[in-house]
């Protein structure tokens, strides 16, 4: 028996409701859709008082962004707990050992490097940025993918 | 007030979960282009979001006073590229993107929390170095 929402979610259903999230947030306070910048807002957090101008980032201006993390976090408990009948793994057991958990640290340096130095993730440029025709932001998305090929295709050459 | 946001993001966290963007086995399928689900999925996220931003223009043009809504784009540097790069990298090895890094530490994947560790540090270096990279 197939259930609509206990099983996964099909693209037509979730593609569509991740969208709605444009409009959502520019009617409910004129935000532009974005996640990576959410990072800056755990740094300013571990950074003494002096130094988190660096950042270059007003954590008063931007808090809304941290509620909108914790929210994913907690919306992802919900989703796994309570609307669905299988467990399913997200992430591959090697990830569970030692060099998994290195290989994991390295990725997010990267994603937390690259995110900021792009000013954007998949949220803030390939949905919102190409949400406003902004070409800049297809530049980037175009980017992601070819480092994401990169690196699948170069670990299938050589492992 | 900002509650309302921490609502958002409960049912954005649970789309992203029940369509299994968040899962490092789709991200690979997406690489290696054995699956459509993510094109698809993120394909029709911008279709809808474009019709939206296009809509919601129609309105500001009609009351003009009324609304101003934020449509501006961010100023494109060379990070664009160079950055996004990076990040494509570290978002095949981790199967994560920064929104799905939280989505995976709430569906209880533990070692995403190495991804989130490494993400605040990346960014926290990205703003120690940003002066010396070319912009």
């Amino acid at each position: 028996m197939s259930d609509i929402i206990l099983d996964s979610w099909e693209w037509y259903i979730a593609g569509p409701l991740l969208g709605a999230f444009v409009p959502i947030l520019l009617l409910l306070g004129n935000k532009q859709f974005g996640i990576s910048s959410s990072l800056l807002h755990f740094c300013s957090l571990i950074l003494p008082e002096n130094s988190k101008k660096i950042l270059r980032y007003d954590p008063h201006e931007n808090a809304w962004k941290l509620y909108f993390v914790i929210g994913i976090a907690i919306g992802a408990f919900i989703a796994v707990n309570f609307l669905s009948s299988d467990q399913i793994a997200f992430l591959p057991e090697k990830y569970y050992e030692f060099q998994g958990l290195i290989h994991l640290f390295a990725g997010g340096f990267l994603i937390g490097f690259g995110t900021r130095y792009a000013d954007g993730c998949t949220s803030g440029h390939s949905i919102m940025g190409l949400s406003l025709l902004h070409w800049p932001s297809l530049k980037a998305t175009l980017a992601f993918f070819a480092g994401g090929l990169t690196y699948t295709y170069l670990v299938l050459f050589f492992f | 007030m900002k509650i309302i946001y921490g609502i958002c993001g409960v049912f954005f966290g649970i789309v992203l979960t029940k369509s299994e963007v968040i899962s490092w086995f789709r991200i690979e399928k997406m690489f290696r282009f054995d699956e459509a689900h993510m094109y698809l999925t993120i394909g029709s996220a911008v279709v809808v979001g474009a019709i939206s931003v296009w809509l919601l223009k129609k309105v500001q043009q009609k009351s003009p006073s009324a609304i101003q809504f934020n449509f501006a784009g961010k100023t494109e540097t060379k990070g664009f590229v160079y950055g996004g790069f990076l990040f494509g990298i570290g978002w095949a090895i981790t199967g994560a993107c920064p929104g799905p890094i939280f989505s995976q530490i709430g569906a209880g994947e533990w070692p995403a929390l190495f991804t989130f560790l490494g993400a605040v540090l990346g960014a926290l270096f990205f703003s120690a170095v940003r002066d010396k990279l070319p912009q």
